[in-house]
């Protein structure tokens, strides 16, 4: 017998108060993990805040990386994070949203469709080292297009293509039928239907996993590492074929380096990247509350 | 051609185009969707290759049974354990800190918490998931482990733990929401059964929704340790690059992720037998987390069959 339900003689007792007392004890301890998460947030962000806010001067933007912490800054890393992030969005949104497209609108449950759908899935929890192992041995190596802005971005449209896709699904799940049906009863064909009517009521759902997957290509490291994207640039970025360096690899670089002005760099490296971040889904945010309708 | 027949045939016209069009046109979107094929092929085709030309030159009995791993130093040794030593110590670290706070955040927001606070919660909870890995390693490196030579003096300048505590706080997230769907689709009646029979919320929670979303919360779990396996910059930054057989957390390690980064970092020339080692290690760990991928996802789709 349970001792919880038991009384000091043995006999059956449901001695509610003390089970309540534990109930409560226990909401304590599972909503103390909730904040100690939320303190842990709070504590990275202020503690950045705190090692680099001194460093965001205007020649910090302007200033290529140095040997000199003073005369260091992130104007190639900009430059490199803007011309990959484009090239992502170019090659990943067209494909992503086709995927999405074809998998709600045309695919019948069949062994193909499944195969694909396993495939993103699993192409979702792949490490993203290993995209740039692919991107190493594919882009880099095999097609030959050296440590390029464009091998960069190929790699890391691969990497976010399952983001895009499944955001993208969800948003054209979410137009309701009957749309459909009314444009296909006016005569419409079917790809009609989708550009016509689908699409535009799916677009703000699109665009939203669309900014989620940018900024998750953003902040992403470890493949850009592998292909050799490098960490000390000086000169401006001027064509899709050029060297690069990103953000993160910027910041990756003063995090390793030994002198304190450094770890202060790469802090305010990160006060940067953050706030582009914060941006980003903000934006998203308001797109999703101000564009999307609710049926 | 009779009137009928002209205006009959201009409206057909169209149609005949029209089917071609949409043929074409299905055709391309069925090509984007084969890319996520072609991806995990290319994966395999790039990683297979070099590493078969990695066993040309190293018995693959060495490689799983040799203790030593220096393949960037004059004696070479090809003894992969050091780094999946190194993998698993910090990821253990990690789950020990993830698991259960995740699980206790889902529980709370799933069953204690109101919906205004969920609301307010679950997205701010999931910031720390947003936050890119590099920034951990940052924290790891500049203040965790200052915090952790406080209380252990002998604790390395680069050690497993503080990689360890920090990846658990990233990772927390992704456990907590995970459950917290699990825990969702357990239908409401469940619940009322219980408290029908007298049990407090703490039982109906512990005793009945727990149990009823094992499957769900198992598959949460095994995600959480395959993305603490494959997760790279933490540990390039704060763990250490000496891989060695070691359970004392306050050491310098390698997991297999930091060693593809080293030699990454480096200028190793294409046709060294350094630069095939990245790939037969990057082809274990793409086992590694494609196996624990795959179960996982078999468990919620088992759940998902039971409720919905």
């Amino acid at each position: 017998m349970n001792g919880l339900f038991a009384n000091e003689n043995g006999r059956f007792s449901p001695r509610l108060s003390l089970r309540l007392r534990y109930g409560r004890l226990f909401q304590l301890l599972s909503l103390a993990a909730v904040t100690l998460g939320l303190i842990v947030l709070s504590v990275l962000i202020l503690d950045i805040i705190l090692d680099g806010y001194k460093w965001l001067r205007p020649e910090f933007f302007s200033q290529f990386p140095s040997r000199f912490p003073e005369k260091s800054g992130l104007r190639s890393a900009l430059q490199g994070s803007l011309w990959m992030i484009s090239l992502t969005a170019l090659m990943a949104f067209p494909i992503g949203v086709g995927a999405a497209i074809y998998l709600e609108e045309y695919a019948s449950d069949n062994w193909l469709t499944r195969f694909i759908e396993i495939n993103i899935a699993n192409l979702a929890g792949v490490p993203s080292i290993i995209y740039g192992l692919l991107g190493l041995g594919l882009f880099v190596r095999g097609l030959e297009l050296g440590r390029s802005v464009l091998a960069g971005s190929m790699t890391m449209a691969l990497l976010v293509l399952p983001i895009l896709i499944v955001s993208g699904r969800e948003a054209i799940r979410a137009v309701p039928q009957s749309l459909r049906h009314a444009s296909l009863a006016l005569g419409a064909t079917k790809w009609q239907t989708i550009q016509n009517h689908v699409l535009p009521y799916a677009m703000p759902g699109i665009l939203t996993g669309t900014i989620l997957a940018m900024s998750r290509a953003i902040g992403e490291t470890a493949p850009l590492i592998t292909i050799g994207a490098l960490t000390y640039i000086r000169f401006d970025l001027k064509g899709p074929l050029d060297l690069f360096t990103v953000l993160p690899i910027q910041i990756f670089n003063w995090v390793s380096l030994p002198k304190a002005e450094f770890q202060q760099l790469a802090a305010a490296g990160i006060i940067v990247l953050l706030a582009v971040l914060l941006s980003l889904n903000a934006l998203a945010i308001v797109l999703r509350n101000k564009l999307q309708i609710r049926w | 051609m009779n009137e009928s027949q002209r205006v009959l045939s201009t409206v057909l016209r169209p149609r005949a185009d029209h089917d071609r069009r949409e043929k074409i046109i299905r055709a391309v979107l069925l090509l984007f969707s084969a890319v996520s094929i072609f991806t995990t092929l290319g994966i395999i085709a790039v990683l297979l290759q070099e590493t078969i030309l990695f066993f040309r030159e190293v018995s693959i009995v060495e490689f799983f049974t040799e203790t030593r791993w220096t393949p960037l130093f004059a004696s070479k040794k090809f003894g992969v354990l050091p780094l999946v030593n190194g993998t698993v110590l910090v990821a253990a670290g990690a789950m020990f800190i993830a698991l259960p706070l995740g699980l206790l955040a889902a529980i709370y927001l799933s069953e204690y918490a109101s919906d205004r606070a969920r609301k307010l919660l679950k997205p701010a909870l999931e910031v720390l998931a947003g936050v890119p890995t590099v920034v951990y390693g940052y924290f790891a490196l500049t203040f965790v482990t200052p915090l952790l030579q406080k209380i252990w003096p002998q604790t390395q300048a680069f050690n497993a733990l503080s990689a360890s505590i920090v990846m658990g706080f990233m990772i927390l997230p992704l456990v907590a929401s995970l459950s917290e769907d699990a825990m969702s689709a357990v239908p409401q009646s469940l619940r009322q059964a219980a408290y029908a029979l007298g049990a407090t919320r703490l039982e109906v929670t512990l005793r009945t929704v727990v149990p009823a979303a094992l499957s769900g919360i198992s598959a949460a779990f095994i995600l959480a340790i395959s993305r603490a396996i494959g997760e790279t910059m933490i540990v390039a930054i704060a763990a250490g690059q000496q891989p060695k057989l070691t359970l004392n957390p306050l050491q310098s390690i390698e997991t297999m992720t930091a060693y593809i980064v080293q030699v990454s970092l480096g200028d190793t020339p294409q046709q060294s037998i350094a630069y095939k080692t990245i790939f037969a290690v990057g082809m274990l760990l793409f086992v590694m987390t494609l196996v624990m991928n795959l179960i996982s996802n078999w468990m919620t789709r088992r759940y998902r069959e039971v409720y919905e």
